[in-house]
């Protein structure tokens, strides 16, 4: 039986159970020194002066800098999109002559120890002159500097006769919603560690994760290197979801230190910066009318929206609004759509993608807009949704709109079948009728769904090289990343199907750019897409090269030939004559007959897998909740994920995958919240105000993986698991939350706190 | 600052360190006697990746000095296993597959083994309270109090 499908045990737990993993700040260097980043302490402000004299003073220290010591260093920059003239507003490493926001770095101190480095770090004189400090995105625009305002730019995406359709509608349905700002905050804080090594001429960063190959290249641009002198490794990683493996502030620096300073340098961040550097994500408000017939179908959606990017641009550029335009209809036929995105600049910290990015935003407006629909045209909240479904049979369906630099063609799907079956599942009508039953004995319970659209697998190209030694063991090296989801083993067990191995004889190496020249990292959703098609092919090429091979040692021919644990067989006799694959491998190396007949010796082959779409996996979350109308909690009483992504390469881990997700949206939801005062100072700067979900907070979840529409795209027909969990939460608690108000469509805006809940409560009773 | 000399005993081996009066536990663990698998999410007694045993007891190593520690037995991560062999609560977070990152999971296996020793036969109320204390970003905790549920049937 193939080990491609089947829930098999993770290779990478054992170090990480017995407490040997290799997370940033287990990594150290003989003679290291450490950095510390004095961080403004105000959100908007005149950067008057920087004094790090009395730093110097202390024992210890070996150097502090400023904006002016570093003034060569170009801002960091971000992954190109159609979108221009951004480049203005990007983060110099140092703060210059203005902060933006608190945590914005202005300093940096080096010093023997970290501790010695953090009391430095308190003896730099930093004189601000405070400025008025803008935190609402929907405002009017305010000066960014003397020549640009805080609208760097807007993302317009646009098809069909929007205007006739609202003109010729059966009824308008217009909402203002928002999404709060939360973030991915993984349970370890960034780490860098530099270290350059004189001898070899060679840079070297430890501690990176997520995109090692663009961010080699573009730390070699900035400091003036070759990237072939640059090299970035990755350990451990506590954990990515987006915000992990961008390229910051901190990373050039500690590069820049350990070249100036002929030192290894470590930087560990500790939580309180983490919540005010590491990358924001979601805040949103959208303005989004609806024209529909008078059978509750959608002739047009208007999407107006005020995208809160923090202070600065950094590596995405504009791509949470470019997603939050270009996938936002998720699985319904519109005919007719405009997406105007306010892309704007605040005294926050800056934000970028967090799990979902621009969905989870998305699928809350649009599934919030479609409660909305049936509440006007009196339907059922699931008719409406059906009606509007894209249909199986119209599948490929390609729409007039691009995301991420792609056109959205929608590969496969049958959205009612899965409605169907997560409806089955949860035991919707049985609930509809238990809820009737609880609310006429006064309690104020709900129920509520989403359904969407997610993405995954963005090209364009990632290549393996896959190697066999001579003791039979596999080398898989893969320009992809882990940030801790399981790539390893995914990617393990697409090989050993593939060439015909044990999975636990495969060996992935991932985010080491000394390896492998090319690589696109782990974000996306695309690793088991991308480098997983790509490690299929190497696969089936290596074991043609090993049954070629073989047939020659063996006397037979090729096609008489199977691989089955690492040996190579006839398979009308399997005890018969055989070779391992160790044996071809030797039979292979270089100097041997057999090799001299290849371009390369070795039982190695070098594959690339390439796309210019998108898979789209597809959902539907549904929820039960109950309000407690003394406190305003909302209590999840059950919840069901049901997600078709096409394959399952290990449906443990897809699990994995959706429980995970599933809390993080919980979290979004309900609970996290980056709030700030009226001076832009951060007030969600502990975990004690930064409430992430525990298991109490964890409801009866259930998951329902379905593998009806495998993907066209690629040879194993799979779509991305890691980010279908979280996609819908929001949707579809709010829907609940609402539906158990009464259903009148007071749930505008997530986080739904207590306080809003009580709110509502007091409103539906006036 | 003053520097204290004094010996912690972990996992049953005795560390003669000498530390500053404001190290902490975690931080003597990882940088003086080198183990480095309790791990720090917070530092401020909120996450518990930093769990570890004091005479038996989870606490937060990220709040306790660690010239407190001395004269404890302290267990960590790192003395779980034996040689080759995971122990069960090792074996069963893989088995159920409660860890994906891995870097909450000594914190967790911790704050697990101390609530197993105390009282294998919890309810599952108490189990998730417990269990409450720690936090995850990765799993969803379900299949965390699987697997704490699954080496508590066997030790009934």
């Amino acid at each position: 039986m193939s080990v491609f499908g089947q829930s098999v045990m993770r290779l990478e737990d054992a170090p990480l159970l017995r407490g040997e993993g290799a997370f940033a700040a287990d990594i150290d260097f003989p003679r290291q020194i450490h950095m510390r980043v004095v961080r403004a302490e105000m959100a908007h402000a005149r950067l008057v002066s920087v004094d790090v004299t009395p730093a110097l003073d202390l024992p210890g220290v070996i150097a502090a800098w400023s904006a002016a010591d570093v003034a060569e260093v170009p801002p960091i920059p971000f992954r190109a999109t159609k979108v221009r003239g951004l480049e203005p507003y990007c983060q110099p490493i140092l703060a210059q002559g203005r902060v933006r926001y608190v945590g914005e770095p202005v300093a940096v101190i080096f010093a023997e120890d970290a501790a010695v480095a953090e009391d430095a770090a308190d003896l730099v004189l930093v004189e601000l002159e405070e400025l008025p400090a803008l935190l609402d995105a929907a405002a009017e625009p305010t000066d960014f500097d003397a020549t640009r305002n805080t609208e760097p730019t807007i993302v317009r995406k646009s098809y069909g006769e929007l205007d006739a359709a609202f003109r010729d509608a059966h009824v308008v349905v217009a909402l203002d919603l928002a999404i709060g700002r939360h973030s991915g905050v993984p349970m370890e804080t960034r780490g860098a560690i530099a270290r350059y090594d004189a001898a070899q001429d060679v840079l070297e960063l430890h501690g990176t994760a997520k995109k090692q190959h663009w961010n080699r290249d573009e730390i070699a641009r900035l400091l003036g290197r070759a990237p072939s002198s640059v090299h970035l490794f990755e350990g451990h990683v506590g954990g990515g979801f987006g915000v992990r493996g961008e390229l910051y502030p901190e990373d050039l620096l500690v590069c820049l230190a350990a070249l100036r300073l002929r030192r290894p340098v470590k930087w560990i961040e500790d939580r309180r910066e983490h919540l005010v550097a590491t990358n924001h994500s979601r805040e949103q408000r959208h303005r989004i009318r609806a024209a529909v017939d008078a059978e509750g179908r959608i002739l047009a959606i208007d999407n107006v929206f005020f995208h809160d990017q923090g202070a600065y641009i950094r590596t995405h550029g504009a791509r949470v609004a470019d997603m939050s335009a270009g996938l936002l209809l998720g699985p319904y036929r519109v005919p007719a759509y405009r997406a105007t995105g306010h892309f704007r600049l605040t005294n926050k910290t800056p934000a970028a993608t967090y799990r979902s990015p621009g969905r989870f935003e998305g699928s809350f407006v649009r599934e919030r807009l479609m409660d909305a629909i049936a509440a006007r045209c009196g339907l059922d909240r699931v008719e409406v949704r059906r009606r509007n479904f894209v249909d199986v049979s119209e599948m490929p369906y390609a729409r007039p709109l691009d995301a991420l630099g792609t056109d959205v063609v929608l590969d496969s799907g049958d959205y009612a079948l899965l409605l169907d079956k997560a409806l089955a599942r949860f035991g919707w009508d049985a609930r509809v009728a238990d809820v009737a039953r609880r609310r006429a004995a006064g309690e104020s319970v709900g129920l509520g769904l989403g359904v969407f659209v997610e993405k995954s697998g963005l090209g364009p190209s990632d290549g393996v090289r896959m190697t066999v030694d001579a003791t039979g063991a596999v080398e898989l090296v893969t320009g992809a990343a882990s940030v801790g989801q399981g790539v390893e083993t995914a990617l393990a067990q697409i090989a050993a199907a593939a060439l015909g191995v044990d999975y636990r004889r495969v060996r992935v190496v991932r985010g080491r750019t000394d390896r492998i020249e090319f690589g696109s990292g782990a974000h996306a959703s695309r690793v088991t897409v991308m480098s997983g098609s790509a490690t299929h092919q190497a696969g089936l090429a290596l074991a043609a090269l090993a049954k070629q091979t073989a047939a020659a040692l063996l006397q037979t021919p090729e096609d008489a030939l199977e691989i089955v644990d690492g040996v190579v067989r006839r398979v009308d006799t399997p005890e018969g004559a055989s070779v391992t694959l160790g044996e071809v491998a030797r039979a292979l190396a270089p100097g041997t007959k057999l090799s001299r007949d290849r371009a390369t010796p070795g039982l190695t082959v070098e594959s690339w897998f390439h796309s210019d779409h998108m898979a789209y996996p597809y959902g539907v979350h549904l929820a039960q909740v109950a309000l407690d109308r003394g406190t305003g909690q909302v209590k999840v009483e059950h919840y069901l994920v049901g997600y078709d992504v096409g394959r399952a390469v290990n449906p443990m881990l897809v699990e994995g995958q959706i429980a995970g997700g599933f809390a993080q949206g919980l979290g979004g939801a309900l609970y996290e919240e980056f709030r700030y005062d009226e001076r832009g100072q951060p007030l969600s700067t502990t975990f004690a105000d930064y409430l992430m979900p525990t298991i109490a907070e964890m409801p009866p979840l259930d998951i329902l993986v379905t593998e009806d529409a495998p993907s066209p795209l690629n040879p194993i027909g799979v779509k991305g698991a890691g980010e279908g969990g979280t996609n819908a939460v929001g949707a579809a608690i709010a829907s609940a939350v609402d539906d158990a108000l009464g259903g009148r469509g007071q749930v505008t805006q997530l986080p739904i706190m207590p306080r809003d809940v009580l709110r509502f409560l007091a409103e539906g009773a006036a | 600052m003053k520097d204290h000399a004094l010996t912690l005993t972990v996992n049953g081996a005795a560390h003669r360190i000498t530390v500053p009066a404001r190290r902490s536990l975690a931080d003597a663990l990882r940088e003086d006697c080198g183990l480095t698998g309790t791990h720090l999410g917070c530092e401020h007694g909120v996450c518990g990746a930093c769990t570890v045993l004091v005479d038996g007891a989870p606490i937060r190593a990220c709040l306790m000095l660690a010239v407190q520690a001395e004269g404890a037995e302290i267990r960590t991560v790192e003395g779980l296993a034996s040689g080759g062999t995971l122990n069960p609560l090792q074996q069963a977070f893989t088995d159920h597959h409660a860890l994906q990152c891995g870097f909450c999971t000594p914190g967790f296996l911790m704050l697990a083994t101390a609530m197993l020793e105390e009282n294998p036969a919890m309810e599952e109320a108490e189990m998730v309270d417990r269990l409450s204390a720690n936090l995850c970003r990765c799993t969803g905790y379900t299949n965390i109090l699987r697997a704490v549920q699954a080496v508590a049937a066997a030790r009934r």
